[in-house]
């Protein structure tokens, strides 16, 4: 287990005060707080810095911690002395339903509280709790409709009262036509309820992988499609990939670099369906030989044209 | 470790979808008093808000929990937070304006 310099990810001197350890933590869980974070790490950050707060804000924690940190350097090997923990009584009290997320080093120190608090309501007297999951898909199993897999821990009560993490596959459809950030509600499929209580539901919310070709907006697909200035300028008949296969898209004689063209009901699945979009890219021919350049130079001069007459006026 | 493998079908939440004030209430774990406050916040629109009891289409559930995530994490109020989603939708748009565009100017 790798040492965790708490002071270090929130960026603050080791003497520093609660209000400055209050402000560093807001800066950085604003920046890296997933629901409004660009950042591709922002919910291992997040995690981090939350984790950092949680021991640092806590004036019982902190001194604990920087007894146990002196002389220990951040990224060292390190398992607490045997004696850790004894006169220290950790009240808890933080978190929130993240806190179960922190990592093997927080626990080895101040135990499996979040953890447990977490799971507890789940085996509670009434109602099951909901539980929410989040899958990740492709753009084709949308267009299809699909059967994935999903796993997902549940924590279960053993006979003696401790809390384990049990695996659980479950299969999903996945219905076409699924847009980014829909759910899908699986009717008692969360936490069991309590004696005679209906079991919660289980919410799962759909993601995208980024595609190779096709970039989505709501039900519309994108697609960028290279065409040469020929096809541009004399009009042509390509194939163009689509979800649901190779279609014939004609380019209008005079098309433009940028030109967006319309494959109606060619994207996503629904009520209506969602359009293709193919964005022309003309690419330019690069002239390799004499007689490519003489090419060019014939076509300068057999058709003179000023495209940035607009800008003389 | 015990492994069940079942296939579900499960019901999508799209707009067509409508959900309980009860309903969205357990699936953000939280009293009816939080949603209702999101509601004179504006945060969240019932499908009809004179007409009782509330429904909500299915994409509320995304915006209350995201709503509950905000404030749990970074203390910011209903009324901040209607903002903060509200900023976040238009930046969404811009930025899926912004990939369209990018590649007539590459």
């Amino acid at each position: 287990m790798k040492f965790k310099d708490y002071y270090e990810i929130l960026g603050v001197s080791k003497d520093a005060t609660e209000g400055e350890i209050k402000r560093a933590y807001r800066k950085l869980a604003r920046k890296y707080h997933p629901d409004v974070s660009k950042e591709s790490d922002a919910e291992a950050r997040f995690k981090e810095v939350g984790e950092a707060y949680a021991v640092l804000k806590d004036p019982e924690k902190r001194v604990a911690y920087d007894q146990l940190g002196s002389g220990v350097h951040p990224g060292e090997d390190f398992t607490p002395p045997p004696d850790w923990g004894a006169g220290f009584e950790f009240s808890g009290g933080f978190g929130g339903d993240g806190a179960e997320q922190f990592s093997d080093f927080f626990e080895s120190l101040f135990g499996g509280g979040g953890r447990r608090r977490s799971a507890g309501p789940g085996f509670h007297q009434g109602p099951g709790r909901d539980h929410h999951a989040k899958i990740l898909i492709s753009l084709e199993d949308s267009y299809q409709g699909a059967t994935r897999t999903i796993t997902l821990q549940v924590p279960t009560l053993t006979p003696d009262g401790h809390v384990q993490t049990r695996q659980r596959t479950l299969n999903v459809t996945i219905p076409k036509g699924i847009r980014e950030g829909q759910v899908i509600r699986l009717a008692g499929q969360g936490a069991p309820g309590g004696a005679g209580q209906p079991a919660g539901d289980l919410y799962i919310e759909v993601a995208f992988q980024p595609h190779r070709l096709y970039r989505v907006d709501g039900r519309d697909i994108y697609l960028d499609l290279p065409i040469t200035p020929w096809e541009a300028a004399l009009g042509a008949k390509v194939k163009v990939p689509t979800l649901g296969g190779k279609v014939d898209l004609k380019i209008p004689r005079g098309a433009k670099s940028g030109q967006k063209l319309r494959l109606r009901g060619r994207g996503l699945p629904g009520k209506p369906a969602g359009d293709q979009y193919v964005v022309l890219e003309m690419v330019t021919p690069e002239p390799r030989t004499a007689e490519d350049e003489a090419l060019f130079r014939k076509m300068a001069e057999q058709m003179p044209l000023n495209p940035r007459a607009v800008l003389e006026a | 470790m015990s492994t069940q493998l079942t296939v579900l079908a499960g019901v999508l939440l799209d707009e067509n979808a409508e959900l309980s004030l009860e309903d969205l209430c357990r699936a953000c774990g939280v009293e009816r008093m939080v949603l209702v406050e999101m509601v004179q916040e504006g945060l969240l629109e019932p499908v009809d808000v004179r007409l009782a009891p509330w429904r909500f289409q299915g994409d509320a559930l995304r915006r209350a929990r995201t709503a509950l995530r905000l404030r749990r994490d970074l203390e910011v109020n209903f009324a901040g937070i209607a903002m903060i989603l509200d900023l976040l939708d238009e930046i969404d748009d811009l930025e899926t304006r912004l990939r369209r565009l990018e590649g007539r100017f590459e």
